[in-house]
């Protein structure tokens, strides 16, 4: 009766190796590696580019442990991490000469070290989680309201010039809260724009308002194309983020949208945490607007009182200026922007160049504008700071501007940087961070792995002192457990956190439980008097019921975990779930194939090694009479 | 080895009364002091900084309270954790512009006061996030509720469900009182501990309960008492194990985990130790005083046969 037909020794057996061979890579570990990927969409890293990696390595005499190619890019393994890092340094000066215009993104990267069979059969380690390899997360959230509102204005913008195109003579568009309003004169005029746009401008509701010579048009979005925008904004800040990172040249961001406005973005093995946090909670953004410059204005504005329609911004370098509040040209028209040098006064300056529409933009303000001052705003997180306001001399075509004054070479980068990085759709704000230190991780994963070493080192200590026989069965099934459970955890890529490897440690201590039900039975029917064979029979079967419940309620804990958690919490569930999984299947299957293998054969089975059985009266030692 | 060698049932349910009273008592002083002292939440639900720091010496907290106070930061908390290098600074919310860099203006603050720290780990939670958090925990700890009640419905009669929930219910309480008593600090990880543990208990409440319907069913002549008492003292040995084993794993935890999992562990042992009290000791009585009897047993019997599991197997 305590025999198992061969497929399900070969399910056992097959579940094992299969378990061994996917949690084998996490013994190997993770060697540090540097890694060359592009920077930019154009360029691809090939053949070419690993033999340049090699060459820089040799000529910097760094030896190497092996360089490959995959699709990511060019990646070079090293023996520790300060090699790793003098082999950045040099692979950085050999692929980007140019330190202002990187090609390529190098970055450290820790890469699997287990030999190449394994990582064919996608046996990876499992993925360690911020709080195990430090690195920084981050939690954004849009400012949907503020990606509007910056619609809006771009939007009366284009109205503004459709109108003049169309030469209709509006008097004022301004944009009031959620809706843009235009003014006009005459009520003719006032139907020819709203023919004009409702043909030209689907995203907008047009409705009339006003009286007399007051006339009015009121345009408000349409709630899909507001939907749309939402959308949009999400995607274009994700997207802006992805460029500022690699310019950070992490190996493994992680860049996700969470909800319906918020973005996740974690950088594993960032070191230089603030600069992280610098590069992406600029929201910068470029505005173009024009300088007021008619006596008196500004001295008005200091006072308090700015005239209508203007603002005072304070210029780099210190001096007070007043800006007319209407923008007429925004980042969103900026196709590049490249650090450099003016080529009079060797200054350094940012070049940037425009879009068709944007150059067309510029091109009729600075016709109509010529030796009035024009200024150039930096938007960072809601605050304005005027760049530079040069005077405009002639009409400047071809949508190329150089931006220059009172710029460091360092800050013409960052500038650079930001504006090239693409601007953001709208603000956003961290609304939750984290940061940890490597030396922390490290920590981490020793207290984690200490922890669960130590506690299933006394469990198994105890289980065979008490259990003998049986409980070094229930010890094996334990321990194909644990190995199970990794094997799961690398194979599905989760990551893993300290949250998880407490998950771990107290699945090991719950799912002992089911061994402990079924000895207990067991030792319970030969108590009873029950042949050996029939009591081993006997404990699997009239444990199982018991062993699927304690596992259920388990169970019902863990999914409400998974789906309410968040951080923490979810990588605790994770793991607290697929436990309870695996743990049902070695408690049960894996040991019951141990017992049948160990006791199933013998016909005249007199004595398990159980260790004692009492009985009232009469002392059993080892189940037998 | 056999540690249990009981030759006759356990009269638990003569001492029924005691044992209840005892749980009264520490659920009257647990809600006494949630509602006197209440819970100290952690960053992840009140939203703020909290920023850990290493010296290589020894921490002198007063220039780092000092360095903090020049630098024009109010309502922070700096104390010592794990040893007295280490150290952790707490800021409260502050408004949201600024919030988001804190860390890096302590880090600036100390460079120049206190020099030598090492930033070990930053966590900022902004107010609305630590509200979500708040908010998804309580929905969480809900579900794990309605979720049990409905499974233990389904498995065993009112009385025993009834049970069942108070007995673990009291037993959250419980931990929430302690970790309100003492201010330890409650953190997103404390309430995935609780709610394991009350996945985790109740199914000492369904082991026994399982044994008291069987014992029911094959015995005959034995007064609920009895039949009760015969039920708990059949399976404690397998309660002491089990428990004993999860116990020693959470002791490793708490002795080696460091200070990350130590409140984890602490309310997994808390829940583990009176989830065996109450599970057993609670849950019975009360059972019994709703009334069970062996009639129950018999009707229940003929549902069994339309499918309805009624054996339960059990220890």
């Amino acid at each position: 009766m305590n025999r198992y037909p061969l497929w399900k020794y070969v399910t056992v057996a097959i579940a094992l190796v299969f378990g061994f061979i996917y949690t084998l890579p996490n013994f190997f570990g993770e060697s540090p590696a540097v890694q060359v990927s592009s920077a930019k969409v154009t360029l691809k890293v090939d053949s070419t580019t690993q033999a340049r990696v090699e060459d820089a390595l040799r000529a910097a005499g760094i030896a190497h442990d092996g360089i490959q190619l995959d699709p990511v890019g060019v990646k070079a393994r090293f023996k520790d991490t300060d090699t790793q890092l003098k082999a950045k340094d040099a692979i950085e000066r050999a692929v980007n000469p140019d330190a202002a215009d990187a090609q390529y993104v190098v970055a450290l990267n820790l890469l699997s070290a287990s030999p190449q069979w394994l990582t064919s059969l996608h046996a990876l380690p499992m993925y360690l989680g911020l709080d195990l390899r430090g690195g920084v997360h981050f939690l954004l959230q849009v400012d949907m309201p503020g990606a509007l509102t910056k619609r809006l204005d771009s939007i009366a913008a284009d109205l503004r010039s459709l109108l003049r195109d169309k030469n209709i003579r509006h008097a004022g568009i301004n944009r009031d809260g959620d809706r843009i309003v235009i003014k006009f004169r005459d009520a003719e005029t006032r139907s020819a724009a709203s023919r004009a746009l409702g043909d030209n401008v689907a995203d907008l509701a047009l409705a009339e308002a006003g009286l007399g010579d007051d006339l009015r048009l009121i345009a408000t979005l349409k709630p899909e194309a507001g939907k749309k925008i939402a959308e949009f904004a999400i995607k274009q800040n994700i997207n802006t983020l992805h460029n500022r990172i690699n310019e950070l040249g992490v190996a493994e961001p992680v860049i996700q949208q969470q909800g319906a406005d918020r973005i996740v973005v974690q950088l594993p093995g960032v070191q230089d945490t603030a600069k992280a946090k610098d590069i992406l909670g600029r929201t910068a953004t470029l505005e173009i607007r024009m300088v007021d410059d008619s006596p008196g204005a500004l001295e008005a504005g200091l006072a308090g009182n700015p005239p209508f329609g203007t603002e005072v911004y304070t210029e780099r370098g210190g001096s007070p200026l007043l800006v007319k509040k209407q923008v007429v040209l925004t980042g969103d028209r900026l196709t590049d922007a490249q650090p450099g040098f003016d080529g009079q006064t060797h200054e350094p300056a940012v070049h940037l160049t425009l879009d068709s529409a944007g150059a067309r933009i510029f091109k009729d303000v600075t016709r109509d504008n010529v030796g009035k001052r024009m200024a150039i705003l930096l938007i960072e997180r809601g605050k304005g700071e005027v760049v530079t306001a040069p005077v405009i001399r002639t009409e400047i075509g071809g949508g190329r501007v150089q931006i220059s004054g009172r710029m460091t070479t360092s800050e013409a980068n960052d500038v650079a940087l930001l504006l090239r990085a693409g601007s953001l759709a709208a603000p956003m704000d961290i609304v939750e961070e984290r940061t940890i230190g490597p030396s922390l991780g490290a920590e981490n994963i020793e207290r984690g792995f200490k922890s669960t070493m130590w506690g299933f080192l006394a469990i198994a200590v105890f289980m065979i002192a008490y259990y003998q026989m049986v409980g070094l069965i229930s010890v094996i099934a334990l321990a194909s457990n644990l190995l199970l459970l990794v094997a799961l955890l690398s194979l599905l890529q989760a990551t893993l956190t300290l949250p998880g490897i407490a998950a771990i440690a107290l699945t090991l201590g719950m799912a002992i439980d089911a061994n402990v039900l079924i000895n207990e039975r067991i030792r319970e029917e030969l108590r009873a008097g029950m042949p050996p064979q029939a009591a081993l029979s006997e404990g699997y079967e009239r444990a199982f019921g018991t062993i699927l419940d304690s596992n259920i309620t388990t169970l019902i804990a863990g999914l409400a975990l998974l789906i309410f958690g968040s951080g923490p919490v979810r990588g605790f569930a994770v793991v607290h779930c697929l436990g309870i999984l695996t743990s049902i299947f070695s408690a049960v299957v894996v040991s019951r194939a141990m017992i049948n293998l160990v006791y199933g054969r013998q016909k005249k089975l007199t004595k398990i090694a159980i260790g004692t059985v009492w009985k009232d009266g009469i002392t059993t030692v080892d189940g037998q009479k | 080895m056999e540690f249990f060698r009981i030759k006759k049932d356990i009269p638990f349910m003569r001492h029924a009364l005691v044992f209840n009273v005892i749980s009264l008592l520490t659920f009257l002083a647990a809600v006494f002091f949630l509602a006197t002292k209440g819970l100290h939440l952690s960053v992840e639900f009140t939203g703020g900084t909290l920023i850990e720091v290493k010296y290589e010496q020894s921490a002198d907290l007063e220039k780092i309270r000092g360095a903090l106070g020049k630098n024009g930061f109010s309502d922070f908390s700096v104390q010592n954790f794990g040893s007295s290098q280490d150290v952790m600074i707490r800021l409260p919310l502050r408004d949201a512009q600024d919030s988001a860099k804190q860390g890096e203006r302590v880090m600036a603050a100390l460079a120049g006061e206190a020099p030598g720290a090492a930033l070990q780990r930053v966590e900022y939670v902004g107010p609305q996030v630590g509200k979500e958090l708040a908010e998804n925990g309580a929905m969480a700890l809900l579900v794990v509720i309605v979720g049990i009640m409905i499974y233990l419905a389904s498995r065993f009669e009112w009385r025993f469900s009834v049970a069942a929930i108070i007995a673990n219910l009291h037993d959250v309480i419980i931990i929430l009182g302690f970790f309100a008593a003492f201010q330890w600090e409650f953190s997103l990880s404390v309430l995935a501990a609780v709610l394991a543990v009350l996945g985790y208990s109740v199914n000492e409440s369904v082991v026994v309960f399982d044994r008291v319907r069987e014992t029911f069913k094959k015995v005959r002549g034995l007064s609920t008492p009895e039949v009760l008492d015969h039920a708990i003292t059949s399976t404690i040995s397998r309660t002491i194990i089990t428990h004993g084993s999860t116990q020693v794993m959470v002791l490793s935890m708490l002795i080696f985990g460091g200070e990350t999992l130590y409140y984890f562990s602490l309310a997994l042992t808390i829940g583990i130790c009176f989830g065996i009290y109450s599970s057993v000791l609670v849950a019975s009585p009360l059972v019994m005083w709703m009334g069970v009897s062996r009639e129950q047993f018999i009707k229940a019997k003929k549902v069994a046969a339309e499918g309805v599991t009624d054996d339960g197997a059990c220890v």
